[in-house]
């Protein structure tokens, strides 16, 4: 028992109320609202220091013991991955600063922010299929409200789309709850494990494990990402960048949550149709990289690219490919948001998101143009910055389980990444300077855009020089994945 | 009994579906408020029909029926009923700026 545990969703629950009643004092929404990811950001590192001191904790919702009452669990995936969140968003609300607009700002911006994190905390920090089920929908009704927020005509249209996939896999969200309550009469993770361990898993739980499956690739953008590069283009940067870092995020770990903790007794059933999944999906994502033009879906094609490669990494299921893939979602949390940020700055800049009508970035504005070139080489997995171990993991974890055909599609897609990137970074940032009609000659950058993406860049940079040092974690967190007995005896056991 | 219940739920369902794939806004908004409702019907089915008392303790009965996807049903409905209700404002207002309740017209273009 540890109370500790809903610190990373009460705060910013209370902070988003109370934000409410300030619409329009916008300063002092700023200053609450950063004060409370501060806050919210030492609960996350306590917790997380708390489960490497004494493993996993639990937090029985008013004193039922499961599988009765409601549970929260941390173990080391969901700490790291509340932590690293919890970063994401902070550095997003300090970007969001004279960005976004005072519109938008006056029109409960931060509030949505708040409830965003309460939704994505609460889904990692879960242990019961239901509650995920709310959180989700928490996460998801702030997300519709900060992607329409502005109501211009392309975010209307985007919206519509967006909400309309995302009620329908809600909805089969409950039809799998309610399968699967049938077939086994449980709701808690833990509880739903042991059962589905007792019954066997085949015939009908596969069926439920593939509706699962359908689901979460849904909300994930596995394979079935056709939503994804037109909505996440339409909101602004900083909100882009939080969607970009988190959402797609959720929705894999829900993957690998459920096919490591429930769903693990036939992988022949149901990994290799992630396998095949995070195949297409990267494939798919390349191409869509190379052939837009345009800032906005280059970086949306790469979020699908890195949900493939980390997919990959739950299909292949050895320790080195879970610990990779926990590691490259750290990474990636922080480097999608770094570079959804920086390609924001970009279009601020340049006036445009056609690559054919910017240039000559560097001379006026050469911090952004390396820190987005480091950003670039980070995502693709060069050596020194953050995405080289776990890309180097995924892959000897996919190579040790004779997965070759996915491992060689996994490095070509980095090679796509790294190409499509730096034909980003130099249409922008080499060339000429291209005249602006109309626009002041030289935009200036606010010390909020600055100072959240040169945190990020050195943050980038810090965990791939301390790999050694985060692998302590992220290897602890593959322990947990690999062997679902100790998770469901620190749930149920106490 | 569940049977029954499986072939309404199927056919709610069918015309769910049938209306999501339509092109009018109106439709679709129609269609996914009835897959909620065979979502809800669905979770209750699942939990087997079997007759009891309503699970109140004052009523003294042997056998209750099942109280837990009663709570979740309740929980759904209302996350579905605020959805719903900004998909309709969305759809009003996308109405107002883009004059078209028309689907294959809201592809876009890049000219906004």
């Amino acid at each position: 028992m540890n109370n500790l545990l809903v610190f990373p969703l009460l705060i910013p629950l209370c902070t988003a109320a109370v934000l409410i009643f300030l619409k329009n004092n916008v300063a002092a929404q700023r200053w609450i609202s950063a004060l409370s990811m501060l806050a919210t950001a030492s609960a996350s590192a306590a917790l997380l220091m708390k489960v490497k001191a004494e493993g996993i904790q639990t937090l029985h919702m008013s004193g039922w013991l499961p599988p009765y009452g409601i549970v929260f669990t941390a173990d080391m995936l969901a700490a790291l991955l509340v932590l690293a969140a919890t970063a994401v968003s902070a550095f997003c609300l300090i970007y969001s600063f004279g960005t976004v607009g005072a519109d938008r700002e006056r029109h409960y911006y931060y509030p949505f922010m708040q409830f965003l994190m309460v939704g994505v905390n609460g889904s990692f920090l879960t242990g019961d299929l239901f509650n995920l089920f709310v959180c989700f929908e928490v996460m998801l009704i702030s997300s519709y409200a900060l992607i329409v927020l502005g109501g211009t005509k392309k975010q209307l249209r985007e919206t519509l789309k967006y909400m309309l996939i995302n009620i329908l896999s809600s909805t089969l969200f409950v039809a799998a709850v309610a399968y699967l309550y049938g077939a086994v009469g449980t709701l808690n993770m833990a509880d739903l494990s042991v059962r589905v361990a007792e019954a066997g898993q085949g015939g009908v739980l596969n069926a439920i494990a593939v509706l699962f499956l359908i689901v979460f690739s849904l909300k994930a953008g596995l394979f079935l990402f056709f939503w994804l590069p037109g909505s996440y283009g339409v909101p602004p940067a900083a909100v882009a960048a939080l969607f970009g870092g988190l959402l797609t995020k959720v929705g894999l770990y829900a993957l690998i949550r459920t096919f490591t903790l429930i769903f693990y007794h036939e992988p022949q059933a149901t990994h290799g149709w992630i396998g095949w999944m995070a195949g297409a999906t990267m494939v798919l994502g390349a191409l869509g990289a190379i052939a837009y033009a345009d800032v906005q879906r280059i970086l949306n094609y790469n979020v699908v690219i890195s949900v493939g490669f980390l997919a990959f990494g739950l299909a292949a299921g050895s320790k080195d490919s879970l610990d990779g893939a926990v590691f490259y979602l750290l990474h990636d949390m922080l480097a999608k948001a770094l570079l959804f940020l920086l390609g924001g700055m970009i279009v601020h800049l340049a006036g445009t998101n056609k690559l054919k009508e910017m240039g000559g970035l560097i001379k006026r504005y050469p911090a952004v143009g390396w820190m987005f070139f480091a950003a670039a080489l980070a995502v693709a997995g060069i050596p020194p910055l953050s995405g080289f171990a776990g890309k180097l993991l995924l892959i000897r974890g996919g190579l040790q389980e004779r997965e070759y055909e996915l491992a060689a599609i996994s490095l070509a897609s980095s090679l796509i990444v790294l190409y499509s990137l730096i034909r980003l970074f130099m249409h922008a940032f080499w060339g000429d300077e291209k005249a602006r009609p109309g626009r002041e000659p030289v935009p200036a950058l606010s010390i909020g855009m600055l100072a959240s993406t040169a945190c990020l860049t050195v943050l980038v940079i810090a965990v791939g020089l301390g790999s050694e040092w985060v692998y302590r974690f992220v290897a602890e967190a593959g322990d947990t994945l690999m062997n679902p007995a100790a998770y469901i005896d620190a749930v149920l056991k106490e | 009994m569940e049977l029954y219940m499986s072939l309404a739920i199927g056919v709610i369902f069918t015309v769910g579906v049938y209306l999501i794939l339509s092109k009018s806004l109106l439709r679709i908004i129609l269609g996914t408020s009835l897959l909620t409702h065979g979502v809800h019907l669905l979770l209750l089915t699942m939990s087997r029909l079997k007759t009891g008392a309503a699970p109140l303790l004052g009523q003294k009965a042997d056998a209750y029926v099942d109280p837990l996807p009663q709570a979740l049903i309740l929980t759904s409905i209302v996350i579905s009923f605020g959805v719903t209700s900004f998909f309709f404002v969305l759809a009003y207002k996308a109405y107002q700026r883009l004059g078209t309740d028309d689907m294959e017209r809201l592809r876009g273009k890049d000219d906004e």
